[in-house]
């Protein structure tokens, strides 16, 4: 299993590799790190994204408003919640935004979840029929449940889940793959001044 | 913070060898499997215990040839490979290590384990030993005060490398509430392993007349370490417990500094660790000639320094500790500044002890831009904590001579001259300097109005140093004020920055960007712990 660390590691630099700065990567790489704890795919979605956007760079918005959307074009989810998260306090005042034709949505996702947490506020979110609530970047909660108690459940199952990926094998190498594009071939003469160079080693 | 003066900083009673030692002293130690061949192959386990808690050092030792020695990051077999275990480990447990402990980097460990490391033999001490021994002899402690060690360890790993657990998962554990505890337990444990498996060797060599390591000699080696730039990056990217390391330190020195009256005992500490730890000095050995004028700069400032006590230091003074330290600003250099505050805080458990967990952060805390704050208060930030870095000239080759990057064959940190070399256009964020400069630059051409947030919709290419702006803004500490690619940078200071908080001693500069070291030298044998004292760093036995 990768850990949360190689996670965001692996995150940051596959997305600084897909065009995004230093800055935004280090957004990216936290972000997926909070998906994956909580459970949601976003090793899955960051690295198909990337795929999509890697010749392409994404537009950015001018500005976040009450609707938001680029003519003809989808919206970043990285660039769109990095600048939601930055203005959540302006933002706030609007009681509710809207996104149009957002790419990988999931991606969104923790910015907002962070912006709950600033403002002290939970935020409700919702796309294609599903709904999240975001507590203060606590947890992330698929908002389906009966919002009536319910007296009596005939059974109640409880499963311990083994600590593993949510990804397949395939996707964190497509991923790390596009990570290793910020490394750099080390060149004969940096190899020879090295930790460890130009010594006898069995002294 | 400058990296000439941070590269000057030596042990003290914060670093963090040290407080493991106090941390960990009423533990129990168990040496719980030591099932080596009569070459001392083979796997061992040692524990420390204490209630229901349990930490195990997991050991695979393994024959190489002399030629697959090598302490480069590029090697692949070590002599020994050893991982920390949260708990006892299982037979299956060692049976997972075992396949995936030894290959280090492409192998993959588990949330269960914490740290991992692996180790060459200094072959010339090692193999001394071990003869020495199994002909009834104990070794000739003047070659082991040489090398000061039997093994030298490589890299040391934790917080979720190659698949160790991530720090959120122990962070709350009380006992390894300070920096690099499980790191510095795995190199504790592995330096009694280094002293068993001599003896276990010279006895399977010799059983008739094979003794045992004496435990003074024991306790005068240490483990080595050879360190390279891996570890220089790390100061850049935690920010905010680079903050807490040096504001702890600086903090202890006010404390301190604030003594109006200096009791007799405590001045007489002061004065025996001084003594004592000269013998330490004389022992430090290096080819280095950049740390050798350091050294005898050491040298030379420590006995005007002790002339300065005799003469003029009197516990009649008020405020002597204070004296003292206006004095060694005024008279002596940072290798000696630096080696007295260290010495100045010998006396002073009350006062450190409580610093130590203070020590460590959560970087991510304060991970945050607040973006509804005004460009103008950007501005005034930037300009009150780097005022030096923006006085440089970027536009001058030598500010911008070398580049950070990490090496595609090794996934290590490596700088290299960004006119000479290829790849600079990969450049890591480590030019904080140069970024900030860029960053006050459209700072000052920005609307003074707006938001930082409407300021970064489009500067994304200066997020990271406005992140780091507001971070300063709380942690005065939390960067090292100098330029990090400029041609005259010796990367060596940033590692000796860490490596003094860590403990080591014996800093041995092999060129400007490795260096071997020492730790543990003089550290308490583990049956020992419980009645050790604090001033096991300046035991020595010649």
């Amino acid at each position: 299993m990768q850990s949360f660390s190689e996670i965001d590691t692996t995150s940051k630099r596959a997305s600084k590799a897909a065009g995004f700065s230093w800055g935004v990567a280090e957004e990216v790489g936290k972000s997926i790190r909070s998906l994956e704890l909580f459970g949601l795919p976003g090793i899955i979605n960051l690295n198909l994204y990337l795929k999509k956007i890697k010749k392409n760079h994404p537009k950015k918005l001018n500005k976040i408003d009450k609707e938001n959307k680029l003519e003809n074009k989808e919206l970043c989810p990285i660039y769109s919640g990095v600048a939601f998260l930055d203005q959540c306090r302006q933002l706030e005042k609007l009681q509710s935004i809207k996104f149009y034709n957002v790419n990988y949505p999931l991606l969104m996702l923790p910015f907002i979840s962070r912006a709950s947490e600033l403002l002290g506020k939970k935020i409700m979110i919702q796309y294609n029929n599903t709904s999240f609530l975001l507590n203060f970047d606590k947890s992330i909660f698929s908002k389906n449940i009966d919002k009536q108690a319910n007296p009596l459940a005939n059974e109640i199952n409880i499963e311990f889940l083994e600590n593993k990926n949510s990804f397949s094998e395939q996707d964190w190498k497509e991923l790390y793959k596009l990570s290793e594009e910020t490394f750099v071939e080390e060149s004969e003469s940096s190899r020879s001044k090295a930790a460890g160079a130009g010594l006898t080693d069995n002294d | 913070m400058k990296l000439s003066r941070l590269g000057s900083f030596h042990q003290s009673k914060l670093s963090f060898l040290r407080s493991f030692i106090r941390e960990f002293k009423d533990w129990n130690y168990k040496r719980n499997i030591f099932d080596l061949d009569k070459n001392g192959y083979g796997t061992a386990v040692y524990s420390l215990q204490k209630n229901q808690k349990n930490y195990s050092l997991v050991c695979f030792a393994q024959h190489i040839n002399p030629d697959e020695r090598s302490d480069r990051v590029i090697a692949t077999k070590w002599d020994a490979a050893f991982v920390l275990h949260d708990g006892i480990p299982t037979k299956e447990d060692i049976d997972r290590l075992r396949d995936n402990v030894p290959k280090q980097e492409i192998g993959r460990v588990s949330y269960k384990e914490l740290t991992l490391s692996r180790a060459n033999k200094s072959i010339r001490a090692f193999d001394h030993v071990v003869d020495s021994l199994s002909l009834g002899k104990q070794p000739d402690i003047n070659l082991l005060s040489k090398v000061g060690y039997l093994y030298r360890t490589t890299a040391v790993y934790g917080s979720g490398k190659f698949g160790l657990a991530d720090r959120f998962r122990i962070k709350d554990r009380k006992e390894i509430n300070g920096p690099f505890r499980l790191e510095m337990m795995l190199v504790y444990l592995v330096r009694q392993f280094t002293f068993d498996q001599v003896n276990h060797i010279a006895k399977s060599k010799n059983r008739e007349k094979a003794i045992m390591l004496d435990e003074n000699i024991a306790r005068n080696l240490g483990i080595g370490n050879s360190t390279g730039l891996g570890m220089a990056p790390f100061i850049v990217n935690h920010p905010t417990l680079l903050h807490n390391w040096i504001y702890c330190r600086e903090k202890a020195l006010k404390e301190i500094r604030s003594i109006e009256e200096v009791n007799t005992e405590d001045f007489k500490f002061f004065k025996d660790c001084l003594t004592k730890s000269k013998t330490c000095i004389d022992t430090w050995l290096t080819d280095s000639q950049y740390q050798i004028d350091k050294i005898n700069s050491l040298k030379s400032d420590i006995s005007k320094f002790t002339q300065y006590l005799k003469k003029d230091c009197s516990l009649k003074i008020k405020y002597l500790w204070n004296n003292i330290y206006v004095w060694a600003e005024e008279n002596l250099g940072e290798e000696c500044i630096e080696y007295i505050v260290s010495m100045m805080m010998e006396p002073y458990d009350k006062i450190i002890n409580p610093l130590i967990n203070d020590m460590s952060s959560e970087e991510e805390k304060y991970f945050h831009i607040p973006g509804h704050r005004k460009v103008s208060e950007l501005k005034i930030i930037l300009e009150n904590n780097y005022k030096s870095i923006i006085d440089i000239d970027f536009k001058e080759k030598n500010n911008t001579a070398n580049f950070w990057f990490i090496s595609k064959n090794k996934e290590e940190p490596r700088v290299a001259n960004r006119y000479e070399e290829h790849g600079s256009e990969l450049e890591q964020p480590l030019a904080i300097a140069r970024d900030t400069k860029q960053l006050y630059e459209k700072v000052l051409k920005a609307k003074q109005s707006d938001t930082v947030a409407e300021f970064l919709l489009n500067n994304d290419d200066v997020r990271h140093v406005v992140r780091r702006a507001f971070i300063v803004d709380q942690f005065p500490y939390s960067e090292i004020q100098d330029n990090t690619i400029g041609a005259s940078l010796v990367p060596i200071d940033m590692l000796r920055l860490k490596l003094s908080f860590f403990g080591a001693v014996k800093f041995d500069p092999r060129s400007d960007k490795w260096l071997r070291i020492n730790m543990y030298q003089g550290a308490p044998l583990p049956h020992e712990m419980k009645h050790s004292n604090d001033t096991w760093v300046y035991n020595t036995l010649n």
